[in-house]
């Protein structure tokens, strides 16, 4: 039964290392915006076009353009 | 009106645009998240050139080496997921964008740049086409170093920790008798609770410890007192147990109630992090001003510098719509002020080249040319910000229920502990301190605590959801003990919008009315404006010259017909009548073809219901309060309820004072305004609430953020609030019951662990439960909730 020593500290640990887990992610400022992940998340199902980079550089170019 | 494009349908010519460059960068899958997403965008001129002034742009960027910048803005129309989706590929549209990530519940997007200082005035103005214009304000050139309190969130998830883990360790010890094994492991089981207790007792409940410490320094036994009793009653009881090998101890319920203390602290801190609540004229003022220098030719140069720079003496260009963030003399040009803001004055005022211009006007026609009188920190009205109201926090001395609740229940608590632990000296004098302990950690003021946050938790959410947003908890018992309403006049009880109530003179025909529009269209008077909406619908002629006169009016040319708009002078070319002009109203006259044909008459629009909320909140006593001149006594003494008092011409300071004079007489003071010009007594008052068209937008320092279209629901709001009150005393009375329960287990000395496990968790949910309950039910039927 002195098993019970042994898995005691194992639980003990796991949830320790969960526990830092929750401190590092706290820190890093991962729950200052809760809402927006959430919405950012849907963006990913957006079906990617190959982007001509002339295209872009053209409607940007005429962006500049406007605005001087 | 809807544009349609492509099948698409849009609100407004901006959104149609927006679409364009959107779809022809294929990014049209902003229209895929969203129907009808997008903003339209207002007019730009040259209103970002301060951007090309380098010391403003550095103190603009957050970080900058040259070759990367890192910029925030503050974008107030952020209000849908496609303003995400679109702020956050700002890359494909500006390709010196490297990366931008949006706040949404801030409402900022912090973006990061690849290019040089220019950039970002580019940057900006692209930003304020595509509809998302960065709100600037003299309050971002202050850098504020941004620090995150965290640590009740760590406090929290201590606790949390902790009780899981000891609950754990605990629970066999509750359900067997007597076991061999159990018996054996049974030391090394409670020092592991001893040990992971320790966290709890010293980090998270550091808080309680100071403020109970800092309560009995200045003399008041606020509710930390006993809490913070309870908590080391549990402790030193609990260790005392282990270490004498008499039971398990009660670390389960010390952490547990640890964990249901720092819970409610957390829900009362929630509050909405895109609104302020402590704005000062700061946040409405510019940051840069075009200032007017001669350069060696006598020609005028024009330079952006920074509003705090601006000296005594120097001479700014104040262009269209420009706020005037100093106090000067106009030197060149027609200005038209619209003071509103400040003093609460209604209509625009005219000045005439040498008269005196106060800081906080915004200008409404043309360009001006003005000479600094006093720079921006002694300016007029940047004054009031000095009074005493605004540098110390008088609402820190308000004492609330619970802490005159917990005074008694301390002393009570005491005294019983005293007199159970004398009694027991005497019978069996073992158990003496066991009583003791039992006693103080059992009455320990959980539910107490409780009762009060998770009430006001939940009104404030039932009141933020009826867009009333208060700033926080302690508002709320002092609006249910309001008796005295004060009202601003302008902006508060009138809405911004001016409606016509009467045309005066000859009837135009219907050839003058299409003129008339079309000449109005052309116009960007704010008076024209409103009157253009409401002729609108008759057919438009536009007219082949245009003239306007800036501060007179306007001149429109059609087919050898002319109509001329605008004050009685310029219409009449000085062919003035004798008729007496009533100095309080504003009037706008029209002749066609040099012949006078009448005027029409504009009122302020009063917010609809405030007859009925006045009668509403009868009998507490109402005053309106008015920058404005007396001009609408009569029309305000009619519609409201006879004991109304009104003052009018009241300047900020006065307003303040008289806050201070009502409060003298012992009277609790809600006080509803908008503008800068309240700021002082909405400081002053008990509860200032500002009115807001749109919350967006500029709103001085008060305790809670009202959206206008709620007006007529003041009185339900402060009927909640006396409710809560009644809830709240309600559950005092509900969680003494479960002390009692308590008591009476403890001073009979059979306080065992496990009862104290289940008690005291069982009470403090059943107060959430029943708090929660009855505050939505309050809301419910004040009609301030949804059914």
């Amino acid at each position: 039964m002195t098993i019970i020593y042994m898995l005691l500290a194992v639980s003990v640990l796991v949830a320790v290392i969960f526990f830092v887990a929750f401190i590092y992610s706290v820190k890093s400022g991962q729950y200052d915006d809760t809402y927006t992940p959430s919405v950012r998340m849907l963006f990913d199902d957006e079906l990617v076009k190959e982007y001509t980079s002339k295209k872009i550089n053209k409607t940007s170019k005429e962006l500049s353009k406007q605005i001087k | 009106m809807e544009i349609k494009h492509q099948d698409k349908i849009f609100c407004c010519q901006g959104c149609k645009t927006v679409y364009e460059i959107l779809h022809e960068n294929d990014l049209t899958y902003y229209y895929d998240i969203q129907n009808a997403p997008g903003i339209s965008p207002k007019e730009i001129e040259g209103k970002y050139d301060f951007l090309e002034n380098e010391s403003i742009v550095n103190k603009l960027l957050e970080f900058n080496d040259g070759g990367t910048q890192v910029v925030s803005f503050l974008i107030p129309s952020i209000h849908c997921s496609s303003c995400i989706w679109i702020l956050e590929n700002l890359n494909k549209l500006f390709p010196d964008v490297k990366s931008s990530q949006v706040n949404f519940p801030e409402k900022t997007v912090r973006i990061t740049m690849a290019g040089s200082e220019k950039s970002l005035k580019n940057l900006v103005i692209l930003l304020s086409r595509i509809g998302y214009e960065p709100y600037i304000s003299l309050e971002d050139s202050e850098k504020k170093e941004k620090k995150k309190d965290r640590s009740l969130i760590y406090k929290l998830g201590i606790a949390g920790f902790a009780f899981g883990n000891i609950m754990f360790l605990s629970l066999p010890e509750y359900f067997v008798e007597y076991d061999f094994w159990l018996d054996k492991f049974k030391p090394f089981f409670r020092w592991i609770m001893f040990a992971f207790s320790l966290p709890v007792v010293f980090y998270s409940a550091s808080g309680y410890f100071i403020s109970a410490y800092k309560g009995l320094r200045s003399r008041i036994l606020n509710i930390d007192v006993p809490i913070a009793i309870g908590i080391v009653a549990l402790f030193v009881r609990s260790t005392l147990d282990i270490v004498m090998d008499w039971s398990t101890g009660l670390f389960d319920s010390l952490a547990g109630l640890l964990f249901l203390l720092l819970l409610r602290k957390f829900f009362q801190q929630r509050t909405y992090s895109y609104l302020s609540f402590e704005r000062d004229y700061k946040s409405y003022f510019p940051i840069a001003v075009t200032r007017l220098t001669k350069n060696e030719n006598d020609v005028d140069t024009e330079e952006q510098i920074e509003v705090n720079d601006v000296k005594k003496g120097d001479r700014l260009l104040i262009r269209n719509n420009e706020i005037l963030p100093v106090d000067a003399i106009l030197m060149k040009g027609k200005a038209l002020i619209d003071y509103s803001f400040v003093t609460g004055e209604a209509e625009p005022i005219v000045k005439k080249s040498g008269d005196r211009l106060f800081a906080g006007g915004k200008q409404q026609s043309g360009n001006i040319e003005v000479s600094v009188l006093k720079p921006v920190s002694q300016s007029y009205l940047t004054q009031l910000w000095s009074n005493d109201v605004f540098q110390k926090d008088y609402k820190s001395s308000f004492q609330s229920i619970t802490d005159g609740i917990s005074r008694r229940f301390t002393a009570v608590l005491l005294t019983i502990a005293v007199v159970a632990t004398t009694v027991w000296l005497f019978i069996d004098s073992a158990k003496a301190f066991e009583v003791f302990s039992a006693i103080l950690i059992v009455a320990c003021p959980c539910a107490i605590a409780l009762a009060a946050p998770f009430t006001h938790g939940n009104l404030l959410r039932i009141y933020g959801r009826a867009k009333l947003y208060l700033k926080e908890a302690p508002v709320l018992e002092k609006m249910a003990k309001v008796d005295t309403i004060v009202f601003d006049k302008t902006g508060t009880l009138t809405t911004n919008q001016k409606n016509v109530v009467t045309y005066e003179g000859v009837e135009l025909t219907q050839y003058e009315k299409e003129l008339l529009t079309g000449t109005l269209r052309a116009s960007n008077h704010p008076l024209s404006r409103s009157l253009y909406t409401i002729l609108s619908n008759s057919n438009i002629q536009m007219p082949e010259e245009f003239h306007e006169t800036i501060g007179k009016g306007i001149e429109g040319k059609y087919k050898k017909h002319t109509i001329r708009v605008g004050s009685y002078d310029f219409v009449d070319a000085g062919k003035r009548k004798d008729e007496n002009e009533s100095p309080n109203r504003t009037e706008v006259h029209i002749s066609t073809n040099e012949n006078y044909r009448g005027c029409f008459v504009f009122i302020n629009e009063y917010r609809t219901g405030i007859k009925e909320v006045f009668e509403e909140l009868q009998p507490k006593e109402t005053v309106v309060l008015s920058g404005d001149n007396d001009g609408e006594r009569a029309y305000l003494e009619k519609i409201l309820p006879s004991g109304t008092a009104m003052y009018f011409r009241q300047k900020p300071d006065d307003k303040l004072n008289f806050i201070k004079n009502l409060q003298a007489e012992g009277k609790t003071v809600m006080m509803i305004g908008d503008g800068l010009n309240d700021a002082g007594a909405l400081k002053q008052s008990d509860v200032g609430i500002a009115v807001a068209e749109n919350t967006n937008v500029f709103t001085p320092a008060c305790d809670g953020i009202m959206e206008a279209y709620q007006f007529p629901k003041i009185a339900s709001f402060l009927e909640l609030a006396t409710r809560g009150r009644k809830i709240i005393i309600w559950a005092f009375m509900f969680s003494l019951f479960y002390n009692i329960i308590g008591l009476s287990f403890a001073v009979t000395g059979n306080l065992k662990p496990v009862v104290a496990a289940i008690l005291m968790p069982l009470s403090s949910i059943s107060i959430v439960v029943f708090t929660t309950m009855m505050t939505t039910r309050a809301g419910k039927k004040l009609k301030l909730e949804k059914n």
